[in-house]
């Protein structure tokens, strides 16, 4: 398997504020890994420097070999990345259908159309003339998975799709990711549900305060040390046990 | 270094205080010293146009009231003391602050309108007030603002013509003094808290239980009313005006601007650089009057651009302590522009590339 | 009669307003942008009408086809290039270069032509009319000058409806840094709206400089209206935009008639002050959304 993203010692931050400490993670082409780790540990921030939306302060991002650091926001999403945002906004003065074909704005070529990302999430059939703003919120993440879909891309950022969801919404969301991925995106999912994060990934990487205390094939994990990396217990809990740390 | 006594005292600023106080003094002797004239009679302008330019800073540069519409206040103060002296016979310098009373009085209502608009609608409603009192002055019979109308020498209260005329100075230095010392002590008090707590950030000035409106409008009505007092004065020196001369945008609003942005918008020490910059190049350009406003309002729109901060914010980056110590004294201590600086990279990363 | 005359002059006038404001209601809804060279622009392009007719020799009309481009591409270039840097969460900086750019347009216009008025003779089009009574007669001119801003402001409606531009422009109102994340370059969408916002205020420009003479200081007065009847009409909307200019439009011929028969009140007051009614009554306007 080939590297699909790399991302090599990243810092970053806003303003005075660092977020990212020489941060390393690599996702490969058709697998999914998910990020995990506590309020304010900088997921967000990792996902918003691979699109681009805030400075990369040193540290490389190449995407399928290419460095991407010179390719400003808008046109990363012409090299097949793309990002559901947490907190889903869609484009309020815009109804369903024309949130979903903004998505597609860049006309990268690829499976994609309305009428698939309907097939896949059928709920959005009847809403498609619908104003965004009186969607419930499920369906408004709905849209925002499909908008995303739209772009073709090689890869999909996903950011906090549970967020104030009910458990029942997220599983239908969750649901539809293998057939994200069987059109051949590899998704990059950052979520705060780590049972959520298990199931769906591949591969799982833990961040705290802007570094990766953890990171392993979902399946060789132990719960209690992805509670320890997330809380940051990681001290106290080598002292006892090596485990199958990297 | 002295605990935790907040102190806005620095050594520099006691030397600023000092050189400030000895300038002050220094020109309010010039009447006495200058027999010729040749310095005073174009200090008078230069130091009214400090006292607007301050007061245009105060709005625009603090408080978030971008206005385009300053000419209202002045054309007031103009129009009332004219009104005030040669229809009801009052003394033309007890007039003075009863015309930037009347100023304040009206600047209640034009606020109930133009605070409904933001940012840039908020500057071009401004304009159409100030636009409308223009044409209101114009059109009245009692006004009678499209002729030209002189204080008649009885109305000018029969002061000799050298008292009247070291009076006007003594007036605009006042003006301009004061206006700085308003601005100063605007930002001391609690006003200015919450006008800084405003600018860096609407939810925290509001959890704090700061009205921002509120704030606003208090900053507004005293503006007027000190922009009002100098229009007051400016017909005294002048003696005789129109509508169109006492309510016009160039002269009491988009020059002013263009000194504050020059010399720096968002500090008290920006507008006294502008004016000094204005001076120097309105004594090199003489009569070209278009080539005045190309060449100010140019450096003005590519300032307003690359160099926000305007001459001041150059010479801080360049040496931030050593120039002008007046400038502390000024601000009121470093706390005040030290929050919208650290704010900015927030801004610019949010908003950039 | 003369006031049924004055309300259709009215409305007709009123296609002159809105042709002057959708530009500037265009740059306010996507960007926030208020553009306070936007009257001075209309001179400015008037003026070029005037230089070009007479180098040329060639009708006004004509001459069109030249201004109206040149224009559209100062305004990419100067948002691209320029403007664009003053844009953010603050609006002061943008207020400054725009209001200098008003300031430097006016006296440069100075330099270049003197305070003279000056007119843009298209011959006799201008004054022909159809008479319907002895006190009402309607003139093509006016009634071509409302008929290019109806089809100017549906075919914005359309755009903005209907195609892909159209659609990256209303996301990029709602939110440039998400739009960023759909591939829509927001810089280039508000260079590509100031080009419209030139264009559509040079026509406006030339309109008006062939109804009636102009000099280098009109632009702020053309500003003024302009700004009324978006806010009249309601931000953001821009069949409000219309109906804006129309309502600023009666409302100064008719104050004009008050004048004539009352002497109190002239036109421009007249409109001002329905202007600052809206304002007092409905501050969103009268089609706006309310305000976020």
């Amino acid at each position: 398997m080939s590297p699909l993203l790399e991302v090599s010692e990243l810092s970053s931050g806003y303003g005075d504020f660092q977020a990212l400490y020489d941060l390393s993670i690599t996702v490969n082409e058709g697998e999914t890994l998910a990020v995990i780790g506590a309020n304010g540990a900088g997921k967000t921030t990792l996902l918003r420097a691979i699109t681009g939306l805030v400075p990369t302060w040193s540290g490389t991002v190449r995407f399928d070999g290419q460095n991407l650091l010179p390719v400003p926001a808008h046109k990363r999403v012409a090299e097949g990345i793309t990002m559901v945002p947490e907190g889903r906004l869609l484009f309020p003065s815009l109804n369903v259908r024309e949130n979903l074909l903004v998505g597609g704005h860049g006309r990268r070529p690829g499976p994609w159309t309305v009428e698939r990302v309907v097939e896949v999430f059928p709920l959005l059939a009847p809403l498609l003339g619908r104003a965004s703003s009186v969607l419930s919120g499920g369906e408004q993440q709905a849209v925002a998975i499909g908008r995303a879909l739209m772009a073709n891309p090689r890869l999909i950022l996903l950011d906090e799709v549970s967020l104030g969801l009910a458990p029942v919404v997220v599983r239908q969301l969750y649901a539809a990711l293998p057939e994200i991925t069987a059109h051949g995106a590899t998704a990059l999912v950052v979520e705060q549900d780590i049972g959520q994060a298990m199931a769906v990934a591949d591969q799982v990487v833990c961040l705290l305060e802007g570094r990766v205390s953890l990171e392993g094939p979902s399946a060789g994990l132990e719960r209690a040390d992805i509670t320890a990396a997330y809380f940051g217990m990681g001290h106290r809990l080598e002292a006892g046990e090596e485990g199958d740390r990297g | 270094m002295s605990g935790y006594r907040i102190s806005r005292r620095t050594p520099e600023s006691t030397v600023g205080l000092i050189g400030f106080g000895a300038l002050v003094v220094v020109l309010a002797t010039l009447p006495w010293w200058d027999s010729d004239g040749s310095l005073q009679t174009p200090l008078v302008a230069i130091l009214y146009y400090l006292a607007l330019a301050q007061m245009w800073n105060l709005l625009a540069g603090f408080a978030g009231l971008v206005s385009i519409g300053q000419q209202m206040f002045v054309g007031i103060g103009v129009y009332g003391l004219l009104q005030m002296a040669e229809v009801g016979g009052v003394d033309p310098y007890v007039a003075i602050p009863l015309a930037g009373l009347l100023a304040a009085g009206l600047s209640i209502p034009v606020a109930a309108f133009a605070f409904r608009l933001r940012g840039g609608y908020f500057a071009i409603g401004t304009w159409v007030v100030a636009e409308v009192m223009r044409l209101l002055t114009t059109e009245s019979n009692d006004f009678r603002g499209g002729d030209v109308r002189a204080l008649t020498r009885e109305s000018l209260g029969g002061y000799s013509l050298e008292t009247r005329t070291n009076s006007v100075y003594w007036l605009a230095l006042a003006l301009a003094v004061g206006g700085t010392a308003i601005v100063v002590l605007v930002l001391r008090s609690r006003l200015g808290l919450a006008l800084r707590a405003a600018r860096d950030n609407e939810g925290g000035a509001r959890s704090l239980g700061v009205s921002i409106g509120r704030a606003q409008l208090i900053t507004w009505v005293v503006v007027a009313f000190w922009t009002g007092c100098t229009g007051a004065v400016i017909l005294l020196h002048t003696t005789s005006t129109t509508a169109g001369s006492a309510f016009s945008v160039t002269r009491w609003t988009a020059l002013v601007i263009f000194m504050v942005v020059i010399g720096g918008v968002g500090s008290t020490t920006g507008p006294i650089i502008g004016v000094l910059v204005y001076w120097i190049i309105d004594e090199q350009l003489g009569d070209a009057d278009a080539w005045r406003f190309i060449i100010l309002g140019g450096i003005a729109a590519v300032m307003a651009t690359v160099a926000p901060k305007g001459v001041y914010g150059l010479l801080q980056q360049w040496r931030p302590l050593q120039f002008f110590p007046v400038r502390r004294r000024l601000a009121g201590g470093p706390s005040t522009n030290t929050p919208p600086q650290a704010a900015e990279p927030e801004v610019v990363v949010e908003e950039g590339q | 009669m003369e006031w049924v005359n004055a309300i259709v002059q009215g409305i007709l006038l009123g296609g002159l307003f809105a042709l002057f404001a959708t530009g500037l209601s265009l740059a306010f809804g996507v960007m926030r942008f208020g553009n306070l060279a936007h009257g001075d622009l209309a001179i400015l392009a008037a003026f070029l009408a005037v230089s070009f007719a007479s180098t040329l020799d060639v009708n006004p009309f004509v001459t069109m086809a030249l201004v109206v481009p040149i224009m559209a591409a100062g305004g990419y270039v100067l948002q691209r290039f320029g403007f664009n840097w003053s844009i953010g969460a603050d609006p002061l900086p943008s207020i400054l270069v725009t209001f200098g750019l008003a300031v430097v347009i006016q006296n440069a216009l100075l330099e270049q032509y003197s305070a003279d008025s000056q007119g843009l003779d298209v011959g006799s089009f201008e004054t022909r009319s159809i008479e319907f009574t002895d006190d009402i007669a309607v003139g093509w001119f006016p009634v071509l000058i409302l008929g290019v801003a109806v089809v100017v402001l549906v075919g914005l409606q359309l755009f903005l409806s209907f195609t892909r531009m159209g659609r990256a422009f209303r996301a990029t109102s709602d939110n440039p840094s998400t739009a960023r994340l759909m591939g829509i370059n927001d810089r280039n969408i508000y260079a590509v709206v100031m080009a419209i916002a030139f264009a559509t205020v040079a026509v406006a420009g030339l309109f008006l400089g062939i109804r009636q003479t102009f000099g280098p200081t009109d632009g702020p007065a053309q500003l003024i209206f302009a700004f009324e009847a978006v806010v009249i009409g309601g931000l953001g909307s821009l069949w409000g935009t219309l109906l804006g200019g129309i309502i600023l439009g009666v409302a100064q011929t008719v104050g004009n008639q008050v004048d004539v028969e009352y002497n109190v009140l002239s036109g421009p007051l007249f409109g001002h002050l329905i202007f600052l009614v809206v304002l007092a009554v409905r501050p969103s306007g009268l089609l706006g959304r309310s305000q976020q």
